[in-house]
C-alpha cells in the first residue's frame, strides 16, 4: 500500500513499515526549545536525573518569547536556559537572534526528510521545507534530549491542493487563514496536512512557511509540503546538510482530499477571538483599529515587509493608530535594512522592535488596551494572547496590515497595489 | 480506581477551550512555581475559577479543548489546582499527550448533559463516569495503551526513570 510522506518519513526514522494508526519509536533529527517551555524541560530533565543529552548538536534552544527580558521572573528562567545550554554545550541563540521557528531552517538545522521535535506549537513551519516538525511538550522535549527519540503515533493524512494562480493582493496567509475557516480548530486534530497544488509551486519558500506555520491552528500534527526545485535551492543556500526529499505514493492513502481554487479567494480576515472566525475583508472593513503589529514565525520575513513597505511608501500611519514591527530574525532585520524596506516602513511611523516573537504572546513590546481593536499578522487571536482579555485581536497578511494602518481601520489591500 | 468530584464547567465557552485560557501567556512565561501558576489558572474565562474548585473535581468541556500552544504549563496548572481529570467531548492534540506525561487523565466521553457542580464518579478500569446528580452513566472512549502505560507509571518523568527510556 503507498504511504503519505509522514508515514514515509516516520518509517525512515522508526526502522519499521509504519502505517497511520501504528505508534513507533523514531530518531530525531533535530530539537527545539524556547524561553516559555524549557525551563520546564530543563526541570524534567533534572527530575529523570539525566547528567547529559544524547547529541548536543542535535538540540538548539532559543530565547524569543519574552526578549530582551522584561521582568524578574523572565529573567531567572533566561540565566537557568543559558547555563543548561552552556553545561550541556547546547547551542544558544539568545535574545535578538529571532523566532525559533525562523531562525531553526535559517541556520540550517533542518534539511528536507528530517524529523524534528520543538516545545512550541509552531514547529510545524518547516513542513514548507519538507520536514517531519511537529510541536511537543517540555517533558518530551526532555525525554527526547536524553534519548535522541520520541514515540509518535503515525497520523492520517488530509491532503489540501490549492489549485489555480493566486490573484494580485492575496497571499498564502489568506490561504491558510481561510483553510482553517473552513475546516474549523479542530479540522484536523491528529491529522498530518499534506499541502499541495499550483498555487503553492507559484509562491516562493517563505510564502510556503506562513501556510505550514498554522497547521496547528487547524489542530494538525504537521502541515508538509514536497520538496521542489525552490525548497532544494532554499536549503543549499542555508544549510551544509545532507537533504533526504520524501515524496508521497501516487497510491497513498488519504483521509481526505480538498481541492481550494486559489484563483476565487479575496483578501481574508480572522475575526477575535478565534482563528477559525474567518471572512473575507469586506465584511469587516472600517473596523476602527488603534494598532497594527507585522512579525512572528507567521509572517515576520523579508517578503512580507517588503510587500507592506510597498503599500506604506510615501504615506503615514494614521493619526490614533500604532504599527509595531518585529523581523522574525537578526539576518532578516539586516536584510531589510540592505532592501530599504527597513527605513521605509519606520519613516511611515513604525516601530521596530527586537527580532523575536514581538507583542505576539502578551509578554511585552505592546500589550493593547481596554477596548483597543488589533489587526496583526500572527497566527492566534485567542482573547487575552497579546496580554490583555479586554482587546480584540484581527488576523490577516502584511498587505491587509499595511493597508489597515494607513486608514487607522481595516482596509482591503488591493486598492494600495 | 474510582475518581469522585464535582463537575466544573464553562457554559458560555464549552468548546475550543485553548491553552492561553488555561493559563494566561503573561503569567506562564515568568513564574515558575506550578502551585503559584495553578492560582491563575481558566482565569481569562473565569476569574473566581480557582477559588471554587475543590480538590478532586473535574474540567468538564465540549470539543477541542486545550488547542493552542504546546505549553506544559497548561496541564500543569490544572493539576496543581488538584483537578482530578480532564472530561472533554474531545482533545487537542499536544494538550492531551502532556496531560499523560504530566500523569492527568484527559478522558474523552460525551459531556453534553453534565451541567455546574454535578456529583461525577469516574471509574476509569470500567470505562464509565457516572454523573450522581443526574442519575446517568456515560461511556467513556478507551484510553490508548500507551496514555495507559504513561498514567500507571505516574507520568513520562517517572515512565523514563523506570525504564530508563520509552517502553510504549
Amino acid at each position: 500500500m503507498g504511504k503519505t510522506i509522514a508515514e514515509k518519513i516516520l518509517s525512515n526514522h522508526s526502522g519499521k513499515d509504519a502505517h497511520a494508526g501504528d505508534i513507533v519509536i523514531a530518531d530525531l533529527d533535530f530539537m527545539i526549545g524556547q524561553d516559555g517551555t524549557s525551563g520546564v524541560a530543563i526541570d524534567s530533565f533534572r527530575k529523570m536525573s539525566a547528567k547529559k543529552v544524547a547529541d548536543p548538536s542535535k538540540i538548539a534552544i532559543i530565547i524569543d518569547h519574552s526578549s530582551p527580558s522584561p521582568n524578574q521572573g523572565v529573567s531567572a528562567i533566561h540565566k537557568k536556559i543559558r547555563e543548561f545550554a552552556a553545561e550541556q554545550k547546547i547551542k544558544l541563540y539568545d535574545i535578538g537572534c529571532g523566532v525559533c521557528h525562523q531562525i531553526t531552517p535559517e541556520q540550517g538545522h533542518c534539511v528536507p526528510g528530517d524529523l524534528v521535535i520543538g516545545a512550541d506549537s509552531h514547529t510545524c513551519t518547516y513542513g514548507a521545507i519538507n520536514v517531519f516538525s511537529t510541536g511537543i511538550g517540555s517533558t518530551d522535549l526532555a525525554a527526547g534530549m536524553i534519548s535522541g527519540k520520541l514515540w509518535f503515533k503515525v497520523p492520517e493524512t488530509l491532503k489540501v491542493v490549492y489549485k489555480g494562480k493566486l490573484p494580485k493582493g492575496i497571499y498564502s496567509k489568506d490561504l491558510i487563514l481561510n483553510l482553517i475557516g473552513k475546516i474549523g480548530a479542530d479540522g484536523a486534530t491528529y491529522m498530518a496536512l499534506e499541502i499541495d497544488g499550483d498555487a503553492i509551486n507559484e509562491m516562493s519558500v517563505d510564502a510556503r512557511f506562513t501556510i505550514s506555520n498554522m497547521a496547528i491552528e487547524c489542530g494538525a500534527k504537521c502541515g508538509i509540503m514536497k520538496a521542489d526545485k525552490k525548497v532544494m535551492d532554499w536549503v543549499a543556500k542555508h544549510s551544509k546538510r545532507k537533504p533526504g526529499p520524501i515524496e508521497a505514493d501516487k497510491d497513498a492513502k488519504y483521509k481526505q482530499v480538498i481541492e481550494i481554487d486559489a484563483a476565487k479567494l479575496e483578501p481574508q480576515i480572522a475575526k477575535p477571538h478565534t482563528v477559525d472566525n474567518t471572512c473575507g475583508v469586506s465584511e469587516v472593513v472600517g473596523t476602527p483599529i488603534q494598532q497594527g503589529f507585522i512579525g512572528t514565525c507567521t509572517n515576520g520575513r523579508l517578503e512580507d515587509f517588503q510587500i507592506a513597505a510597498n503599500i506604506l511608501k510615501g504615506k503615514k500611519v494614521a493619526d490614533g493608530c500604532r504599527l509595531i514591527i518585529a523581523p522574525a530574525s537578526k539576518d532578516i532585520m539586516l536584510d531589510m535594512i540592505k532592501d530599504g524596506a527597513y527605513q521605509t516602513l519606520v519613516e511611515a511611523g513604525a516601530v521596530a522592535v527586537t527580532p523575536g516573537c514581538g507583542p505576539c504572546v502578551g509578554t511585552h513590546n505592546g500589550v493593547p488596551s481596554d477596548g483597543e481593536n488589533v489587526i496583526s499578522t500572527a497566527n492566534r487571536n485567542f482573547k487575552g494572547r497579546m496580554g490583555n482579555p479586554n482587546s480584540f485581536i484581527y488576523l490577516a497578511s502584511p498587505a491587509t496590515v499595511a493597508a489597515s494602518v494607513i486608514e487607522g481601520k481595516i482596509a482591503d489591500p488591493r486598492k494600495y497595489l | 480506581m474510582i475518581q469522585k468530584g464535582k463537575a466544573r464547567t464553562f457554559p458560555n465557552h464549552p468548546n475550543d477551550i485553548n491553552t492561553d485560557y488555561i493559563i494566561s501567556g503573561r503569567y506562564k512565561f515568568k513564574i515558575q512555581d506550578p502551585n503559584e501558576l495553578a492560582t491563575h489558572v481558566m482565569e481569562d474565562l473565569d476569574p473566581n475559577f480557582f477559588k471554587r474548585v475543590e480538590k478532586g473535581d473535574f474540567i468538564v468541556a465540549g470539543n477541542n479543548f486545550g488547542c493552542g500552544s504546546s505549553r506544559e504549563q497548561a496541564p500543569m496548572a490544572i493539576k496543581y489546582a488538584n483537578i482530578s481529570a480532564v472530561i472533554a467531548n474531545s482533545f487537542a492534540r499536544i494538550f492531551y499527550r502532556n496531560c499523560f506525561n504530566l500523569g492527568l487523565p484527559a478522558i474523552e466521553a460525551d459531556t453534553s448533559g453534565i451541567e455546574e457542580g454535578d456529583e461525577l464518579e469516574l471509574d476509569m478500569d470500567a470505562g464509565i463516569l457516572k454523573n450522581k446528580t443526574k442519575n446517568k452513566e456515560i461511556k467513556i472512549a478507551p484510553v490508548p495503551k500507551t496514555m495507559q502505560t504513561l498514567l500507571a507509571d505516574g507520568g513520562l518523568v517517572e515512565h523514563f526513570k523506570k525504564h530508563d527510556g520509552f517502553k510504549v
